[in-house]
């Protein structure tokens, strides 16, 4: 599929892609977290580039951060020092944990993209004081957007985004149903990167060629023969396709997940309407939480649950990135969740780099054979 | 004079005083189902003078936390919680209490078991996540005071949004308690607050007179109060005679560590569990701890309170706090602490237990360096979890450090 191979190129190499966007005379704007409201980027005619840090060599980062820094916030500024991210005219940073909190302080301090903005969004997301809360922070990024780049972002140009996106979010979420009735006619490490590069795509050719994926998605037969345990993904995000493969190759295979490169980014869809800011809030405000966030103390427990319980999941891997709080704080309760339900999990903390394949398969052989 | 008798002049007479309140205030919390009052645990940075108006015992798992890691019982808690599936990487307060909370074991038998949660996130995230678990473990309500961070300002939306919970929170506890809430003995208890507040400033500014009477150690066991029971009169009482004894050391001319030669600052939490080694350690180079971050984040944020609308104006005094601003924010307090306490050398304590506190040293150590010309020097541990701190590794790196100082000098030039 011709297609499919355009998102794999374009996941592969999102830096290329970018700078064919900058060349076009396009800002745009870096963010790393699924909590940023693109939508109003995406409004102001500018891109919004979701980004995923260097990996490997990111000494350059050692002068900032500490050892027990995660591998995102540290690839994050490592790509920035070491001008790997000169392509962008901004970057936005939502608040959510500790890290990325003081990693915006240190990306305001040392770096220069340009536009810089912080979206310091409501921690709980249970009152209708947060809510308010959520749209006033919205608009005032909307406001600063307008201010930095002298533009007007209309209520019409809102919604025409919310359009845009709602398709895009509609059918990342058939594309994830498919995949989950179906296993076999994608493989985990293509729904990986059709995810990875519907963040950095242009979002309107994005959406035709979503639709298009989906109509040769939905002719085809089944690529292979659907085997493989049921496997769930939670965590934060994955960057690694290959984590998928050896899943695929120790007999699982992924058919639904929680992570910011997943659900996490396409659940929830917005209404069009007189208020369009309220309308981005409120999905952000509705959506699954990621664990920075609150909803109730058990929000994420019974989400998981039943997301595993809907998908047939017979086994959940919790993907994390060593060094992320909120996620390692979640891990026992969830897991205990699981365990109730009568759904076993595993746990793989990684950094920015997989370990060993030998040792990766092992783990997740273990797992699924148990299964 | 001898050694033993210059020693035991340097002890602190409130010392006796302090655990004594300590020790009444825990056995009032144990027994609190006793006398039909409600306990609260809460966060160290959370509003609770709205508690004490409503004679609600707050309990805080953070200064419990300190009790756990200088009685040496931080590892082996949180090897219990490890053992659970919390990584080892978390915050080692957290860490420890869950293991407390689940089994009763740690210091003084474990907490008293909560009537409420009260959550203020202007420290950190982990709270967020450490009382979902107890509100899991206990199944009591949790009221989350959100406090936005300020990088930069305080928003007006955040201000909005912060003012509104304070209703909420008054509300949440008006249900809990079933009383309702008495805004007149509130404005008491925000008098109390404030009072206790400026004494405990006065406290610590009592440090920059040379010698210094005390050291950041001693602010780190005094500090208990303040955090505590800050509302009350009990602390304007005993900061009034702390303070007193501090004026009276300096007229006195006892200083906290013998010939103090410099003056150094300390940035994030204690290492709970080297308190005594750290502080011999300095001393035995002549260096006394005279101040530290940490401590004056409990009356970093008086200017924004209004005595006579305490209510209102705790919005941005709770928001504004240390830990919730800027890096850029934070080191304009760190260059006041310099030129306040005359310091000749900032020591940083890189805590792997809080990561809102320690990302963004590096680039204060080099703001500091740069804009104050002074050395500075990083130490690395879990505060609490002992398991984590490399005695002779800390040791090596303070003696390469005073090296340094002792070959600058120190600021009055009567170093070698």
């Amino acid at each position: 599929m011709e297609i499919l191979n355009e998102f794999i190129e374009v996941a592969a190499n999102p830096a290329a892609y970018a700078a064919k966007i900058k060349a076009s005379g396009r800002p745009v704007i870096g963010y790393y977290c699924s909590y940023t409201p693109e939508e109003i980027i995406h409004a102001a005619g500018m891109h919004p580039m979701r980004l995923f840090g260097s990996k490997g060599d990111t000494g350059i980062a050692d002068r900032h951060l500490q050892a027990y820094c995660c591998s995102l916030v540290r690839g994050a500024l490592a790509e920035s020092l070491s001008g790997g991210l000169d392509y962008l005219s901004g970057t936005v940073f939502p608040h959510t944990c500790d890290s990325i909190q003081r990693l915006s302080d240190i990306w305001r301090l040392n770096t220069s993209h340009g536009f810089f903005a912080d979206v310091v969004l409501p921690v709980k997301l249970n009152t209708e004081s947060a809510r308010r809360y959520m749209a006033d922070v919205l608009d005032k990024f909307r406001k600063e957007l307008e201010s930095y780049f002298h533009l007007t972002i209309s209520d019409e140009d809102l919604n025409a985004s919310i359009r845009t996106y709602n398709a895009i979010r509609g059918s990342l979420k058939e594309i994830w149903e498919l995949k989950s009735h179906n296993p076999g006619l994608l493989s985990g490490s293509d729904l990986s990167s059709i995810v990875r590069a519907s963040m950095v795509m242009d979002r309107e050719a994005l959406k035709d060629d979503l639709r298009s994926l989906l109509e040769e998605l939905g002719e085809g037969k089944p690529s292979g023969e659907a085997k493989g345990k049921r496997l769930m993904l939670v965590g934060n995000v994955c960057d690694h396709p290959d984590v998928y493969t050896l899943i695929e190759r120790s007999g699982g295979q992924v058919v639904w997940d929680d992570l910011c490169t997943g659900s996490r980014y396409f659940e929830g869809m917005m209404e069009e309407g007189s208020d369009p800011i309220s309308s981005i809030a409120d999905r952000l405000f509705e959506r699954q939480v990621c664990p920075a966030k609150h909803k109730s103390p058990t929000a994420r427990g019974e989400h998981i649950t039943a997301k595993a319980r809907e998908h047939g999941v017979q086994g959940v891997v919790f993907l994390y990135l060593k060094f992320c709080d909120p996620h390692s704080f979640d891990y026992p309760y969830l897991r205990e969740y699981l365990e109730k339900a009568g759904i076993s999990s595993m746990l793989l903390e990684i950094e920015d780099r997989l370990p060993p394949e030998g040792q990766l398969l092992t783990r997740i052989e273990t797992f699924t054979h148990m299964l | 004079m001898s050694q033993t008798d210059a020693e035991k002049k340097r002890k602190f007479r409130s010392a006796k005083r302090m655990r004594e309140i300590m020790t009444e205030y825990y056995i009032d919390a144990k027994t609190a189902g006793q006398s039909g009052k409600k306990v609260a645990w809460i966060t160290s940075g959370g509003p609770v003078e709205p508690l004490i108006a409503m004679d609600v015992i707050p309990v805080y798992p953070e200064n419990y936390g300190a009790m756990i890691g200088a009685s040496h019982m931080g590892g082996d808690l949180c090897a219990k919680a490890e053992a659970l599936g919390y990584s080892t990487d978390l915050c080692s307060y957290a860490r420890a209490d869950i293991a407390c909370a689940l089994e009763n074991g740690g210091p003084i038998g474990g907490l008293p078991r909560p009537d409420m949660l009260v959550c203020c996130n202007n420290i950190c995230g982990t709270v967020l996540k450490w009382y979902e678990i107890q509100a899991r473990l206990f199944n009591v309500p949790l009221f989350i005071f959100d406090t936005p961070f300020c990088h930069v300002d305080f928003a007006d939306e955040a201000r909005r949004y912060v003012r509104s919970q304070l209703d909420e929170y008054i509300a949440f506890l008006e249900g809990v308690c079933k009383t309702k809430f008495d805004y007149d003995r509130a404005m008491e208890v925000g008098r109390l607050s404030l009072k206790g507040q400026r004494l405990w400033q006065d406290v610590l500014d009592a440090a920059a007179h040379r010698p210094s009477p005390m050291t950041a150690f001693d602010a780190f066991f005094f500090l208990a109060l303040i955090v505590t029971l800050r509302g009350t009169q009990k602390v304007v009482d005993f900061y009034t005679e702390l303070l007193q004894e501090m004026k009276d050391r300096v007229e006195q001319g006892i200083s906290a560590v013998e010939n103090e030669r410099y003056r150094l600052l300390w940035d994030n939490l204690p290492v709970w569990y080297r308190l005594k080694w750290l502080s011999d350690t300095f001393a035995s180079h002549g260096a006394c701890l005279v101040a530290d971050t940490y401590t004056t984040a409990w009356c970093g944020s008086m200017k924004y309170i209004d005595e006579n609308n305490f209510i209102e104006s705790m919005a941005e005094a709770y928001t504004r706090i240390y830990l919730n601003i800027g890096v850029d924010e934070m080191v304009k307090t760190i260059f006041e602490m310099i030129d306040k306490y005359e310091v000749d050398g900032l020591v940083m304590h890189s805590n792997r237990s809080c990561k809102p506190y320690s990302f963004g040293q590096y680039d204060i150590m080099r703001m500091v360096q740069e804009k104050k010309g002074i050395p500075c020097m990083m130490l690395e541990s879990h505060m609490v979890d002992e398991r984590s701190f490399s005695e002779s590794q800390a040791s090596t790196r303070i003696d390469a450090f005073m090296e340094i100082i002792r070959q600058r000098g120190a600021r009055t030039g009567t170093a070698l």
